[in-house]
């Protein structure tokens, strides 16, 4: 069954440091940048609640149509955001868990700023066979 | 012969588990490479200020990232959301993972509500460093204070850290205070969560 995934990480400082179209749909430019558009909007709410709890997995926090856009939060404050169709709220928790570590690891290279754009191969690679197992 | 181990040979960095490892780095290694990052950054800069600037910003890099490897292993992801959370997590947990210890004690200022204190006897970093008189205050503790602004910043509880010596009467040695100073938002944000 086709889905649609958009998933996203942005930095502390609101700016998006690694994207990637993980759907099984075939990928349209059109609806890229709607999605890119409605997950950058979900930033004000995602801000507002991450203060409210202290569990890192927020859930599903905006509705667009039949998309639902669900967002994990670091403790440095950085966003991983998936924009679906599905509501396999499970998998996308342990997608989520399996990027963080991936992420935690990225981080810890002394050479890789905080807050720039991931460029490795082999992270996207990782990524995009995390998100077909999970999602 | 260097390389040749008994541990599985990872194709790259990413497929590592994040494990705990050995818990210890060896003292003297530590104090060799510190007194060298000290040393390398006195012969760049032209005054005490631009030196400890230059040490915390060293720091701040460590600080961002221990907070987010400590919150994932030590702490089964939760994060922190209030001011008293982050500073005891920096108390006990950040600290037991550094020096091996949790901080000798957490003060919160008494002139100003913004202000907090991390005290330490004898701070690790500046156990084989004296300083000549003629650099004045100047504190190779500042590495430290960026480290805990580095964890506060990633947190985001913006704040100005800064180390000092302060005398204790009967001691040869003075003791380090870590002074923490937050910015406005974090007070206005704690106020307004209750």
């Amino acid at each position: 069954m086709a889905s649609t995934a958009c998933f996203v990480i942005v930095s502390k400082n609101d700016i998006p440091i690694y994207e990637a179209e993980v759907g099984t749909a075939p990928r349209k430019e059109e609806v890229a940048y709607q999605h890119q558009f409605i997950l950058h909007a979900a930033l004000d709410i995602v801000q507002d609640l991450a203060w409210t709890t202290s569990a890192m997995f927020l859930k599903s926090v905006d509705r667009f149509n039949d998309l639902v856009v669900s967002v994990y939060v670091t403790a440095g404050h950085t966003r991983l955001m998936l924009l679906h169709d599905s509501r396999n709220e499970d998998g996308i928790k342990s997608f989520f868990q399996e990027v963080h570590e991936l992420y935690i690891k990225t981080l810890l290279n002394p050479l890789y700023l905080p807050g720039s754009r991931i460029t490795s191969s082999h992270f996207d690679t990782k990524v995009r066979a995390l998100a077909r197992k999970y999602l | 012969m260097i390389g040749v181990g008994k541990a599985k040979q990872y194709g790259n960095v990413l497929d590592k588990p994040l494990s705990r490892g050995r818990q210890e780095v060896s003292l003297s290694a530590f104090a060799f490479l510190f007194s060298e990052l000290v040393q390398y950054n006195q012969t760049q800069v032209d005054n005490i200020a631009e030196l400890e600037r230059r040490l915390e910003d060293a720091g701040y890099a460590v600080g961002a990232r221990v907070l987010e490897l400590l919150c994932h292993r030590d702490k089964g992801n939760r994060r922190e959301t209030r001011l008293l959370g982050i500073l005891s997590f920096i108390h006990s947990t950040v600290w037991k993972v550094l020096f091996g210890k949790v901080a000798d004690s957490l003060e919160k200022g008494t002139e100003h509500e913004d202000e907090y204190m991390i005290s330490e006897k004898e701070l690790l970093v500046n156990r084989f460093i004296s300083v000549p008189k003629d650099m004045g205050a100047f504190n190779c503790g500042a590495f430290v204070a960026g480290i805990v602004r580095g964890v506060l910043d990633g947190a985001g509880f913006p704040a100005v850290v800064t180390a000092h010596f302060v005398p204790i009467e009967g001691q040869q040695r003075p003791r380090t205070t870590i002074l923490i100073k937050f910015a406005e938002e974090v007070l206005r944000r704690e106020a307004r969560l209750g």
